[in-house]
């Protein structure tokens, strides 16, 4: 049985144990019967034509964890960003740990899906919001219809959220290949503010694969910065789906940090409603060996007055691949919209790849929008220049690298973000040098 | 300290160097001149470590050590160094970041300790005040958008961090003000002593004005043609370097 079919015949017995709940089985069963039809993406789709699944789906994932697992916080402490203060959601083979993560309901919603699609009293904001801009693709369906657990975080209006939230999901390598499709729900009411860390972290080279949705409603003039650290075990494979409704005068970033992983795609959404709105998308990818790392954004402005920034930055060594496919769609009634996008490369070894694609749709005339893509070597004049002062060959690649990138960093709220980047990039790298003083 | 044999080198199979012998004692303050063309930069290239030129034929030795083969990184550790003609522009990596990391590698290489930051920034700060660099300077990107003056005096304040053996200015004077000049040369001038040596390369005598040499030698199709005092820097000044290539070709 391949993984398709094994998929669709768990979803039955899976929503056999679904409290009986019309609303939700009405999105359930439509969600599987789309992944049905239309199966895994391949490379035949343009959206997928330089990612393939196909070396990833042949593992024999387990659909659900057989067992509740259990971590110590010692042994995990390091993945989590453990110096200042956090609210934390914290998963392990897909099931909640409340030992590792700390909630609250006092005044604001941070805590679980499940709570929020079985409890009467969050029906409002599910009905609301719930399965309201993801795409019905077929990955995206196929977390619809398994949709069970993640966070549900709802700040209401005039928040300042001081701590901000991490969500991080563990797998312990208990089953020999695991699947995990956890579910994000977000909303950000009038004026509110709020800090999000996300992170991936397989615990052993067992298989993983974990395909995740988020929504994210980023409402009047509230502000969301969004984190996203991808480091993960070599094989680990994430496909991360985000979908991002914004409404006036909002601010919303997301910072995507690749590293790690063997196959990561994200496909990073943003949906503009409203006028003076801002999104920014920025990301450092910094891979080697065989991995692949592939960001697929769109951002859609539908009215007048907005801007969307995105610079995206990829150090590719040895046989890794990259993708970035960058779409932005401006409307007709969309005038005097500010449209940036920027992705750089630099290629590191002879055998690593990079595909770059911006995609520009617009249909108002009175709009500014650039984009730009290079690809390039390091330049042996400016490591011929750091080497000359005593830096050694390995350490002057890693400054250039890092330098190349880190302009990212400058737009990173968190003090103690920028530092485990840094810290992670010269881990990557393997020197031992500090990057910021 | 420096000796150079018959050095012959090129690159990407063009002969640049053509036989060249030197010799550079501690204290000393020798000067290359030549026209443009000549093989002065190539020089100053080689005696560094860019790896760009292959050295076909002699020997460079430092310290009693054949340093042919040597990476430039071990060259900088032994007290060669380089002032660049051009520096290079690194965005993203802050003169202060890329001293502290300049530093703290050498002293790695020579088996110590990092230097505590709080020495670190006492040295920046006194080294800075030597050269008249304003703090502000120090945080920004590695030569970005430096004036040509603020590049070659920023090569200095290089220079005094490190404390080298063997300073190799090439074409320093080029681009500086008269104000820039007298400070780069007051900077280079206070960090001599007994001890370490300048080489001075320069296709004007200006800077020699400044930093008095004690020998001059004159680089022409990749040969040292001739070898003087200071008063042959004077000489070239007034009459040029005519005279030199009809002496060489005739």
């Amino acid at each position: 049985m391949d993984l398709k079919e094994k998929l669709i015949s768990s979803f039955w017995a899976f929503e056999n144990h679904q409290d009986e709940d019309a609303y939700l089985h009405k999105i359930r069963t439509e969600a599987i019967k789309t992944f049905e039809d239309n199966g895994f993406p391949s490379k035949k789709e343009e959206a997928w034509k330089y990612t393939s699944l196909n070396s990833v789906l042949k593992n024999d994932f387990s659909v659900f964890p057989k067992q509740e697992n259990a971590i110590e916080y010692n042994d995990v402490k390091k993945y989590f960003i453990h110096d200042i203060d956090t609210y934390k959601i914290v998963f392990i083979d897909g099931k909640y740990s409340s030992h590792l993560s700390q909630t609250t309901h006092d005044g604001m919603d941070i805590c679980l899906m499940s709570s929020a699609l079985s409890k009467p009293k969050y029906r409002i904001l599910i009905e609301n919001y719930f399965n309201k801009i993801a795409k019905n693709d077929s990955l995206t369906s196929l977390n619809t219809a398994f949709s069970s657990e993640g966070a549900y975080i709802h700040i209401p209006k005039n928040k300042m959220v001081a701590k901000p939230i991490q969500i991080i999901h563990f797998s312990t390598g208990n089953e020999s290949a695991i699947m995990l499709q956890p579910r994000n729900l977000i909303v950000v009411d009038e004026n509110s503010h709020l800090q999000i860390i996300e992170r991936h972290q397989s615990l052993t080279d067992n298989p993983v694969l974990t395909n995740s949705v988020t929504e994210l409603f980023v409402n009047k003039r509230a502000i969301v910065d969004y984190y996203k650290v991808q480091n993960d075990d070599s094989n680990a494979s994430l496909i991360d789906n985000s979908y991002i409704n914004q409404k006036q005068e909002s601010i919303c970033s997301v910072h995507t940090f690749s590293f790690g992983g063997k196959l990561t795609r994200n496909n990073l959404n943003f949906y503009q409603h409203g006028e003076r709105i801002n999104s920014i998308l920025k990301g450092i990818t910094i891979i080697g060996d065989k991995q692949h790392v592939d960001h697929n954004t769109l951002v859609h402005h539908t009215e007048p007055n907005c801007e969307s920034h995105q610079d995206y930055k990829g150090v590719f060594g040895e046989n890794s691949t990259g993708v970035f496919n960058g779409k932005i769609i401006v409307n007709k009634e969309a005038q005097k919209t500010n449209a940036f996008q920027s992705n750089k490369n630099i290629l590191i070894s002879d055998k690593a790849t990079i595909n770059t694609k911006p995609q520009l749709e617009i249909f108002a005339d009175d709009v500014k929008c650039s984009h730009g893509c290079t690809i390039g070597q390091l330049d042996e004049s400016a490591l011929f220049y750091l080497r000359s002062r005593g830096i050694p060959e390995k350490e002057a690649k890693a400054l250039l690298m890092y330098a190349f990138s880190n302009n990212v960093l400058s737009s990173v709220r968190i003090p103690e973000i920028k530092q485990r980047i840094n810290k992670i990039i010269a881990n990557k790298l393997g020197v031992d040098i500090g990057f910021d003083l | 300290m420096l000796k150079i044999k018959n050095l012959h080198a090129s690159v990407e199979d063009k002969s640049i160097l053509k036989g060249i012998n030197l010799e550079i004692k501690p204290g000393e303050v020798h000067a290359i001149m030549g026209p443009n063309g000549s093989g002065k930069s190539t020089l100053a290239s080689v005696i560094a470590g860019k790896e760009d030129y292959e050295v076909t034929d002699g020997e460079v030795s430092f310290e009693g050590e054949v340093i042919n083969d040597m990476a430039a990184e071990e060259r900088a550790h032994k007290g060669i160094f380089l002032s660049f003609q051009y520096p290079v522009e690194i965005p993203g990596v802050s003169v202060t970041n890329f001293m502290k990391t300049a530093i703290n590698e050498t002293r790695k290489a020579k088996g110590l300790e990092d230097m505590p930051a709080k020495d670190m920034l006492k040295l920046i700060r006194e080294k800075a005040e030597l050269l008249e660099i304003d703090r502000k300077f120090l945080s920004r990107s590695l030569n970005e958008g430096f004036s040509g003056g603020e590049k070659k005096r920023n090569e200095i304040f290089q220079m005094a961090m490190l404390e080298p053996k063997l300073a190799i200015l090439d074409e320093t004077d080029s681009g500086l003000d008269i104000d820039a000049l007298r400070i780069v040369a007051n900077g280079v001038n206070k960090l001599k002593s007994k001890n370490n040596a300048v080489l001075v390369i320069t296709h004007y005598q200006r800077l020699l004005d400044y930093i008095v040499p004690d020998f001059v030698h004159v680089l022409y199709k990749g040969r040292i043609v001739k070898s003087g005092t200071k008063e042959l820097a004077h000489e070239l000044e007034e009459k040029g370097y005519d005279w030199i290539k009809e002496e060489v070709n005739a």
